[in-house]
């Protein structure tokens, strides 16, 4: 099993710093996006609930892109049937996509955090602020990597899968949305940060492992041909 | 099959009788506050409605049989039906009670919303399936993570209204007055009764429409029987 995730992810992350795809493309549309945001809102900084707000939506919508294009490479190549053949754990697979999108998620986010602070956020970011905005993300990002691997897995086979990736990932992500959106506005008030409400951390732990192990029980049926 | 159309029939109008005449007037919201006996049975039937598609689709994954993957689909189809009702008569509550068609502070509206929008993406991911037998499978795995779900975004968005929203029900079982509390469950049984009843008259209908097809078949053989087109209706293998 070990074994099996390691190679996936490897060929993965390979790919990607061969041919860079994803996640060039993901990080320019976050900042396009805080781009879009300044001219939208008609705000030159944003603080408090408003920033926590505009920080969700760019990853959210960042990360439907890297969604839509986890499998297709699978699809088209005929990796899954590859896959198939080998004698492995078809679970594997989604242990290794998930966490492929996890790393690529990080990588748009250590563009995505600091261009954010540069361009639109207020209120400065200090070394504990920042700490906890990674800790925050790192739950929301596995919150996503999950959802995100198990609805691309369903949208890949179907016809109209670039269609079906927002409209079935997006409500599935509404609890992270409200867990980050809730978490991250005490780090940027304007009066000063204060500490990162617990009961938030906990709502995004609960809400990876129940969608964590509903794609563990669920992944082998989307796999099968 | 006869009886249960008829007592859903009955237990629905007398539900309805006793909500209007006689349970008591509500002494904050008067007359309007009649839409509670329909609004909050819809609710909750199409909430199970959409938790019990989520455990058929659990069957047909385990099972593979075909017929479970019917079941889940007519309770989601059904589920969604209500669900419009449900949204309806809530902005209809809220209009007539906080003075906007639309509340956000109202989390078990807001939930039921998002919930809704979740399985609204059900028929077009069928639908954009070809292989029937593809489409049961991913149409199932789509319901049993939708219906984890349902309770999952009910703890999230409650939590996350800072303040709770002034409730005039406290909770169905909390505030509410021993008559209002009568009619209250009778209506709910009868709207869960409609609901099987409904369910048992689509699979019924379903059901004979194969039947008729794979009779056709056997006596016309397979140029009787026109090519089925594209379609997010499960269909059972013809026999």
């Amino acid at each position: 099993m070990r074994q099996a995730v390691g190679a996936v992810l490897r060929k993965d992350l390979q790919l990607e710093l061969r041919a860079p795809q994803a996640v060039p493309a993901m990080a320019l549309f976050s900042v396009t996006t805080l781009v879009v945001f300044h001219f939208a809102l008609q705000r030159n900084t944003v603080e408090g609930e408003l920033a926590a707000g505009v920080l969700s939506v760019t990853l959210l919508f960042a990360a439907m892109l890297g969604i839509s294009r986890l499998f297709v490479a699978e699809r088209e190549e005929g990796g899954f049937d590859a896959f198939l053949l080998a004698p492995v754990d078809r679970t594997a697979l989604l242990v290794a996509k998930a966490l492929a999108l996890l790393c690529f998620l990080v990588a748009v986010e250590v563009v995505l955090v600091p261009a954010f602070a540069l361009l639109l956020l207020g209120p400065g970011l200090d070394a504990g602020t920042v700490a906890q905005l990674a800790g925050l993300l790192l739950l929301v990002d596995a919150g996503i990597a999950v959802v995100g691997t198990l609805v691309s897995a369903i949208a890949v086979q179907t016809r109209t899968r670039d269609l079906l990736v927002p409209l079935l990932g997006l409500p599935l992500l509404i609890p992270v949305v409200i867990g980050l959106a809730r978490g991250a506005t005490p780090l940027f008030l304007e009066a000063g940060a204060e500490a990162l409400p617990g009961r938030w951390l906990l709502v995004l732990a609960l809400y990876d492992l129940t969608f964590g192990l509903l794609a563990y029980a669920l992944f082998d049926y989307l796999v099968e041909d | 099959m006869r009886a249960l159309p008829a007592l859903t029939a009955i237990t629905l109008t007398s539900g309805f009788g006793l909500a209007f005449f006689y349970a008591p007037m509500d002494a904050d919201q008067g007359f309007m506050q009649k839409i509670f006996y329909v609004h909050v049975p819809l609710g909750i039937v199409a909430l199970c409605g959409f938790v019990l598609g989520g455990i058929m689709g659990i069957q047909h994954l385990r099972t593979g049989d075909r017929r479970y993957d019917l079941r889940s689909y007519v309770a989601i189809h059904l589920s969604l039906i209500l669900g419009v009702g449900v949204l309806l008569t809530g902005s209809i509550w809220a209009k007539a009670s906080w003075g906007a068609w639309w509340v956000w502070d109202e989390p078990t509206l807001v939930s039921f919303l998002i919930v809704f929008l979740l399985y609204a993406c059900y028929q077009p991911l069928r639908f954009s399936i070809e292989d029937p037998e593809k489409q049961a499978r991913y149409a199932s795995v789509f319901a049993v993570t939708a219906g984890a779900f349902v309770p999952l975004n009910f703890i999230a968005v409650r939590l996350a209204q800072a303040v709770i929203h002034p409730r005039v029900f406290a909770t169905a079982d909390g505030g509410l007055p021993a008559k209002m509390q009568l009619a209250f469950t009778v209506c709910l049984l009868g709207m869960a009764l409609l609901y099987v009843t409904l369910w048992r008259y689509e699979m019924a209908a379903k059901q004979a429409s194969w039947s008729l097809r794979s009779l056709k078949r056997r006596l016309g053989g397979d140029e009787a029987v026109a090519a089925r087109g594209r379609s997010a209706a499960p269909s059972l293998p013809v026999t």
